[in-house]
């Protein structure tokens, strides 16, 4: 997956079709996969994607060879993460679309999209995955750090700023972490997988123009059989983990509510006393 | 009996809080064997990981301190090995979570992460969809290797605490060459509260304090706690983006949480609905802080909570 310091620069950005985080999410009674009836793309990877675009703009543009990928994995509606992708401003979308890969987990997710990425890469390469923060679905977070493991790509994940630096001819990423208690610079060779947070850039709108425009980018549908991936290795039949069972917490019981009139900070001291939390 | 194994990045004296759970956990499984991410730990360390039960340590023959994830999965994997453990336990930190996936690529094991509680067999109760549903879930390939959460056990000492040995183990040659590192690291002004996801009490504000989290802080620092903020306030730059609690930061679970002058929007209750005990204080009676609160005002946070903090102090003395 290697590719030269003057090559145009190929990123590939993970994206998802989640359920709308507006509305309360809910798992299916008969296998507790997410409920994905209504979905929209991902709104924590619309930063993925405009930290891809940024860069590869940095790096001159489409003219220059540069190029951002959406890909995207799961069933029919799934393919609407990677319209939004090429409307916002994505070159080229994947959708890997296979009856096989329902009930995939975190192992099986990883091996097609690692799969995927290499198709995707073929004799070019590919330099950067770009994921965003978290999937604001499973969250188990699980899946970049595998793909990157499968690709054996360095990855540096967290990041609120990203940039291309050259270290010789050998192009490296540099970031930004912002943690509780400090704030690291990371460094990684080229190709790495990177996930950028919330806070790395403001995701840019598409308009009429690009959303025409989008009609006529390339979006290619490919199945298991096109990788070259055996169907028992992912899904149900492939999964390493099983979720046996899955019940909704039972709501919380709305507790006392008062209005203030001028006690309502002793009241409240009162309540703590009475759970023993002073 | 067969050995769970612990991983600790680097731990330090006093042990954390989430340290001593893993162990307690480790050691309620099976003979508890740490592997830590330093070659070689300070005064104290292997005593107090005796103290919750560690019978052995397992050291990498390099510093991995410095590198991020891969290379620590790598010698993760060599231990594995080594000690054919019947389960790898380790924090639900974001950089262990990256570590236990890659982990379990290199083991051909099934991950799960978020884990609340262990069962019989390494049955895991984790919360899904930002705690709105428990399920129980289980490693159905290879060794488990489990994330588990902060607050998921009460650290419980070993009744016969022994020194534990420690054992060296050689890195792999492959693992750092590729890797992610860091090149600089620069310390944010020390707190002295407790860091936010394993503080027992949280006290939180919003687009309420209006740039001012004096309020928040003191009455934080009277109950011990932790301070947090709603997305509005952090992107408003009241309060470090560190602080954000919700689904886009943090996700706490504290015996306490105290929400100011916060709507309560789903992106915010996906950080916090888990918490034992949730007090709300709101001027506007419809918000939806008040469906999930245990204990609701409907007030003003800048009178509430100064007259609670002083009232807090005042039964303390």
């Amino acid at each position: 997956m290697h590719t030269a310091a003057e090559a145009p620069l190929n990123i590939v950005v993970l994206v998802k079709h989640v359920p709308d985080t507006q509305f309360d999410r809910s798992l299916t009674d008969e296998n507790f996969t997410v409920d994905r009836s209504e979905s929209i793309l991902s709104e924590l990877d619309e930063y993925a994607l405009e930290a891809a675009l940024q860069l590869v703009e940095a790096a001159g543009g489409k003219s220059s060879g540069g190029k951002v990928t959406a890909v995207t994995m799961g069933p029919d509606q799934a393919v609407n993460a990677v319209k939004k992708a090429l409307q916002i401003g994505a070159h080229e979308g994947f959708h890997l679309n296979d009856a096989a890969l329902a009930g995939s987990d975190a192992a099986g997710t990883s091996l097609a999209l690692a799969a995927l990425i290499r198709y995707i890469a073929g004799d070019d390469g590919v330099d950067l995955v770009i994921t965003g923060m978290a999937s604001t679905d499973g969250e188990t977070s699980l899946v970049p750090a595998q793909v990157a493991e499968r690709l054996d790509l360095p990855q540096v994940t967290f990041v609120s700023s990203a940039e291309i630096t050259y270290d010789g001819d050998a192009p490296v990423l540099r970031a930004r972490r912002e943690g509780a208690t400090h704030t690291d610079v990371l460094e990684a060779p080229l190709p790495a997988l990177v996930s950028v947070t919330d806070q790395i850039n403001e995701p840019r709108y598409p308009d009429f123009r690009s959303i025409i425009a989008a009609k006529k980018k390339p979006l290619h549908v490919v199945t298991l059989a096109d990788l070259g991936v055996d169907a028992s290795a992912v899904g149900f039949a492939g999964a390493w983990t099983t979720v046996d069972s899955a019940q909704p917490r039972a709501p919380r019981e709305q507790g006392v509510i008062i209005m203030d009139e001028g006690d309502a900070g002793i009241q409240l001291v009162d309540f703590l006393e009475s759970q023993k939390l002073l | 009996m067969a050995s769970v194994l612990v991983y600790l990045d680097h731990p330090v004296v006093p042990l954390s809080k989430p340290d001593r759970e893993l162990l307690t956990i480790a050691a309620a499984h099976g003979d508890a064997v740490v592997a830590v991410g330093v070659p070689s730990v300070e005064n104290g360390v292997a005593e107090a990981l005796g103290e919750f039960g560690a019978l052995a340590i397992c050291l990498p023959t390099r510093e991995l301190d410095q590198f991020l994830v891969a290379p620590k999965a790598a010698f993760l994997a060599t231990v594995v090995q080594e000690v054919s453990p019947s389960a790898v336990l380790l924090d639900n930190g974001f950089e262990s979570k990256e570590i236990a996936a890659r982990l379990g690529i290199k083991i051909f094991s099934g991950v799960i992460s978020d884990v609340v509680s262990v069962g019989e067999g390494f049955t895991a109760t984790k919360s899904d969809l930002a705690g709105s549903y428990l399920a129980t879930a289980k490693v159905t390939h290879g060794t488990p290797v489990l994330t588990i959460k902060p607050n998921s056990v009460e650290p419980q000492p070993a009744a016969d605490p022994e020194l534990p040995e420690q054992v060296r183990i050689q890195c792999p040659e492959t693992g750092t060459v590729k890797a992610a590192r860091i090149t600089r690291r620069d310390n944010n002004k020390p707190s002295t509260r407790p860091s936010l996801t394993e503080a027992s009490v949280v006290v939180a504000g919003g687009r309420g304090v209006n740039g001012d989290f004096s309020v928040i802080e003191a009455l934080a620092d009277a109950l011990g706690g932790a301070v947090g903020a709603s997305r509005e306030a952090t992107d408003a730059g009241w309060i470090e983006h560190s602080a954000q609690v919700g689904q886009t930061g943090q996700v706490v679970s504290p015996q306490l949480y105290i929400s100011a002058g916060i709507s309560g929007a789903i992106q915010q209750k996906a950080g916090m609905q888990t918490s034992k005990v949730i007090v709300a204080v709101n001027k506007d009676a419809d918000s939806p802080v008040f469906e999930i609160a245990d204990f609701g005002v409907v007030g003003d946070l800048f009178t509430v909570l100064p007259q609670a903090t002083e009232e807090i102090k005042k039964r303390r003395s």
